[in-house]
């Protein structure tokens, strides 16, 4: 059951990425082109998603289990460093590029040709590297946000 | 100025409640936060029970043009970038996300949603990334 829901939330959400228009790289870098001709549309996806988003923490704080069982994910604090900034920014400058963040690629890749593919493969190697150097700086990674 | 012949506030509102629904769905009932490349970059680093949600989750993202495309036409994209291009801003989007422990999934949309403050600095770092790479490439490149 717990796979079955997994496998409909990422459909659900990759069909939300759809329709908002997030899967067309263009809509993105025209959002990031502020000194351009602006296209404010990913404002109003972060708007429409953050404003569930919002509703359902505030529920899931009342909760200590998932309605499948396990516990409910709900990170403490924790601080803000140079790891998670520069992180940030190098992610940035990646969107701001090729205008893919990793939703959107993944579903392009079923129906979008080559391009998201090689973006994706790049996206892998770029994970795998982050793997490695972590090892070996035995640092180990703090859980994904 | 406004690009008007391509703002799509409303389907783009519509999209985000979506979004919206899919990650409130895996935080309440799962009990997983839905980004993405959390998911995916876990992958790398399997652990035992660790593996099914994740790879459901992702297989369910990729079949999601597949199932738009029974009911509609898929929506025309236009991709600028070359196969270089690609290369480079896939590294960094990789190398990036896992750095800062997440993408606009993971702290855009589920770490604003949680008011978290980690979120809130990476959300500003790669938006502020973003729209300096793209006046540079744009604007000061081209």
């Amino acid at each position: 059951m717990q796979l079955l829901m997994a496998l409909f939330a990422g459909l659900v959400f990759g069909l939300g990425l759809i329709v908002s228009g997030m899967t067309d790289p263009s809509k993105i870098t025209g959002f990031l082109d502020l000194a351009g001709a602006w296209d404010p549309s990913l404002a109003f996806v972060m708007g429409g998603a953050i404003g569930v988003g919002l509703i359902t923490f505030r529920f899931a704080r009342t909760r200590s289990q998932a309605m499948l069982g396990g516990p409910m994910p709900l990170p403490a604090a924790r601080q803000i460093d140079r790891r998670l900034v520069l992180g940030g920014l190098t992610f940035g400058v990646g969107w701001g590029l090729a205008g893919y963040c990793p939703g959107p690629a993944l579903a392009s890749l079923a129906t979008g040709g080559s391009k998201p593919l090689i973006f994706t493969v790049a996206m892998l190697v770029g994970m795998a590297i982050f793997e490695i150097q972590d090892r070996l700086s035995q640092s180990p990674a703090k859980k994904s946000a | 100025m406004i690009d008007w012949a391509h703002f799509t506030p409303w389907t783009s509102l519509a999209g985000g409640l979506l979004i919206g629904t899919a990650a409130a769905m895996f935080l309440l009932l799962n009990g997983r936060i839905a980004g993405i490349s959390g998911i995916l970059g876990g992958l790398l680093r399997p652990t035992a029970g660790d593996i099914g949600w994740r790879v459901a989750f992702i297989l369910g993202l990729v079949a999601a043009p597949l199932l738009y495309q029974m009911a509609a036409p898929l929506p025309a994209v236009q991709i600028n970038a070359g196969t270089a291009l690609l290369v480079v801003a896939g590294l960094l989007v990789g190398i990036g996300t896992r750095y800062g422990s997440g993408c606009t999934s993971g702290h855009g949309v589920c770490g604003l949603s949680r008011l978290s403050p980690r979120s809130m600095v990476a959300t500003a770092a790669f938006m502020v990334a973003g729209f300096v790479t793209v006046f540079v490439v744009r604007h000061l490149i081209n």
